[in-house]
């Protein structure tokens, strides 16, 4: 069987600075060497091109993708994979080496692109599903499916611009979800909407691809979602495709990367200047530190016993009813539990250090390892240190349920100590009368 | 399966992307597999600009006749500036229908990447489906600005003064030829304009510029009989004379045109046609990159 998307070293190269060189005048005055164009800061390391304007933001980027394949693509903020998707998208064109796909293609690189505010939502949705390459025909022929889908019935012949944010989303997204290509590229579009409606949508694209054989690639951040989805992932670092493995190979390795490396030893990091330290002007983090009953800091504990997380921040200006999440994730990214110390918190933080300390029960978590992460803001507000992870720990000994397989793991995120009682029973065995 | 709307793409359907090369490459097959958004974006534009709002239609209808009074008080009054017999009102009308279909086009068509930026970086479609859209848009336009002429057109029918012009004849069936002239044209110069404007915003200003510069290079406010002998070339120079000419034979029976004219004026729509798409194209690759 063909490969239904072949990539072969592509490349895109991005011209730094004067992008476009939106000014005639600076045109003008760059052709006549009035105006010499610098370098770009930051542009000296392996991406930048042979001009130190430019810079790769894709490069040599090859792989193939087999009919039905859900392929998942990772990589931190700038990594290439916008780029690559709008090059599959043929937004945008490489700058080298070349992509084959043999069938249609649709990207939804946002979802209800084109809707126009005057328009009904029956308009909107040939207008949206014409954008995406459907034939009117297609589109009527789908037409009663998307309405249901998309639970905005009776306000079908009302012009969008009157619709609530949720509304207008799930019409966006059922047009795009009853678009029927043999390829589709799907960018972090599924960031909106309410949970349910995301859950929705998440089985549509499911079914989308085991049942009609369509090849989906998904970038997202929802790291769940993409363990969940996708057959195999590409990683993408520094514009080079580095991996392409079972996501669950990948999304570790892709953790493992992004952990700060900044002093960070068994159990603990610490931060040295403000310049390092996550924050803003209103706050900086200065520590994470994780203790067992001896007091210093360790990555490792067993899992009847208890441990605490001491978070050391500094308060630059003075904050009302601010707060840390605390969040132990697998390393799959699925959230164990999330603790907040909102009710424990000081009403009014002034200037000045402070310490807040998390104490983990024993007898709760799972043996195997968790990434320790936080964020801390004001709810409702604003966020002032965005949820990043920092520490790993590793849950061991015997475990809090079994003591028979010691080198498997026990189902479950978590693993909370349960209370059994198994005794000999001699009544009857009937349901009990219930008032 | 319910409601399945298996349109099946042909087995051996292939995209390539990679770098473009060439100059020209125009994608028939391509524009006319998305022939059904050219209508939908059609439909779009006619429901947002006349469907809400009284004034929109409205707007279509006044803003000629108010030139048209403007023109005969500045130009025909105080200027004294002839209209070669026709009645003043047709004269102007006239012109100011072929005229307004043109500069519509290179308004709107001139700015196709600036505001459809957003459009652009998210999805693909032929980008050239968006300035057709506006020329096959803009005839609704059009067709709304032909009823003030004909309610003057039949005024002056009624009362008879100028019977030798005012003459319906088997002329009219000639009107889409310059219509399809300026359709052309205009397309070629919104082209050329759109691909200016997205590499120079400032050039914007510009083309707001030459669009009323260029109104006053055409005879529509004065005829061409008025011109003096040696400065003649420099009318026939600019491509839009021709049609806005062709017009005023058509309707009011009266003009001046020699087929070395015509021919070079439809030659001239023909080259800036393709001009267009080649710098469109070249510009539309990478667009995204800088808008």
């Amino acid at each position: 069987m063909k490969p239904v998307v072949e990539v072969e070293n592509l490349s895109k190269l991005y011209r730094l600075g004067g992008i476009g060189a939106s000014s005639l005048r600076e045109s003008l005055e760059t052709l006549l060497g009035k105006k010499k164009t610098g370098p770009a800061p930051g542009a000296s390391d392996a991406r930048s091109g042979s001009d130190p304007n430019s810079f790769w933001a894709l490069k040599d980027v090859s792989f193939s993708v087999n009919p039905g394949e859900v392929v998942g693509i990772l990589g931190r903020n700038g990594a290439g994979k916008s780029t690559l998707l709008k090059i599959l998208s043929r937004i945008t064109e490489p700058t080298s080496g070349r992509a084959i796909l043999r069938g249609r293609v649709v990207s939804l690189l946002e979802v209800g692109t084109g809707f126009h505010p005057e328009l009904t939502g029956r308009e909107n949705i040939f207008l949206n599903g014409a954008i995406l390459g459907m034939k009117r025909a297609e589109i009527a022929a789908k037409f009663d499916e998307i309405v249901e889908f998309s639970e905005v019935g009776k306000f079908i012949d009302t012009p969008v611009k009157r619709y609530s944010s949720g509304m207008f989303v799930r019409l966006a997204f059922a047009v795009a979800a009853h678009l029927e290509p043999e390829i589709l590229l799907i960018d972090e579009v599924l960031a909106v909407g309410d949970a349910g409606f995301q859950k929705k949508c998440l089985g549509k694209m499911d079914e989308v691809a085991s049942q009609h054989g369509r090849t989906v690639f998904f970038v997202s951040h929802n790291i769940a979602a993409v363990s969940a989805l996708c057959d195999n992932v590409i990683l993408i670092e520094g514009g080079r495709c580095v991996m392409r493995d079972v996501p669950s190979k990948v999304i570790s390795h892709y953790f493992s990367s992004i952990l700060p490396e900044d002093q960070a030893s068994d159990g603990q990091i610490f931060w040295s200047g403000d310049a390092k330290a996550p924050g803003n002007a209103e706050v900086s983090l200065r520590g994470l530190k994780l203790c067992g009953s001896a007091g210093v800091p360790q990555s490792t504990f067993e899992a009847d016993e208890p441990f605490s997380v001491e978070i050391y921040f500094e308060i630059k200006q003075r904050l009302r009813g601010a707060r840390f999440n605390l969040s132990f994730s697998t390393l799959e990214g699925e959230i164990a539990f999330v603790a907040t110390d909102h009710i424990y918190q000081f009403e009014n933080l002034e200037p000045g250090e402070y310490r807040s300390v998390c104490q983990v029960p024993g007898k709760l978590l799972n043996r195997r390892k968790y990434r320790v992460g936080l964020h801390f803001g004001i709810p409702g507000d604003r966020m002032l240190i965005d949820q990043a992870d920092y520490l790993e720990v590793t849950i061991g000994g015997v475990g809090n349920q079994a003591t028979i397989f010691p080198d498997q793991a026990w189902p479950g995120i978590v693993c909370p100590k349960i209370e059994w009682q198994v005794e000999r029973f001699s009544g009857a065995f009937q349901p009990s009368k219930v008032g | 399966m319910r409601g399945m709307a298996e349109v099946k793409a042909p087995p051996n359907y292939e995209i390539v992307i990679e770098p473009s090369r060439g100059w020209f490459r125009l994608r028939w097959d391509e524009l006319w597999e998305y022939r059904d958004l050219l209508v939908i974006l059609v439909q779009r534009d006619f429901i947002s600009r006349y469907k809400q709002t009284l004034l929109g239609p409205l707007w279509h209808v006044l803003q000629p006749v108010v030139m048209t009074i403007v023109f005969a008080i500045v130009f025909g009054r105080i200027a004294g500036i002839p209209t070669d017999g026709i009645p003043t009102p047709l004269f102007y009308l006239c012109g100011l229908l072929a005229w307004n279909y043109f500069a519509q086009n290179i308004t709107a068509g001139g700015a196709t990447f600036i505001s459809n930026a957003h459009i652009f970086g998210k999805v693909y479609f032929p980008r050239l489906i968006v300035p057709l859209s506006i020329v096959a848009a803009n005839l609704v336009a059009f067709f709304l600005q032909t009823i003030p002429f004909a309610l003057f057109f039949i005024y002056y029918k009624v009362t008879g003064d100028h019977a030798p012009e005012v003459q319906l004849t088997w002329r009219l069936l000639l009107l889409p030829l310059p219509l399809l002239h300026i359709a052309v044209l205009s397309l070629g110069i919104s082209l050329l304009m759109s691909a200016s404007t997205a590499k120079y915003r400032d050039l914007v200003h510009l083309n707001q510029f030459i669009i009323q510069l260029w109104m006053f290079a055409t005879p529509i406010i004065y005829p061409i009989s008025k011109i003096p002998e040696h400065w003649k070339w420099l009318i026939w120079a600019n491509p839009m004379s021709v049609p806005v000419e062709a017009f005023r034979y058509i309707l009011l029976g009266r003009g001046s045109l020699q087929v070395s004219e015509i021919v070079i004026s439809v030659l001239v729509a023909i080259v800036s046609l393709f001009a267009g798409i080649a710098a469109f194209q070249k510009v539309e690759k990478t667009v995204v990159d800088s808008l």
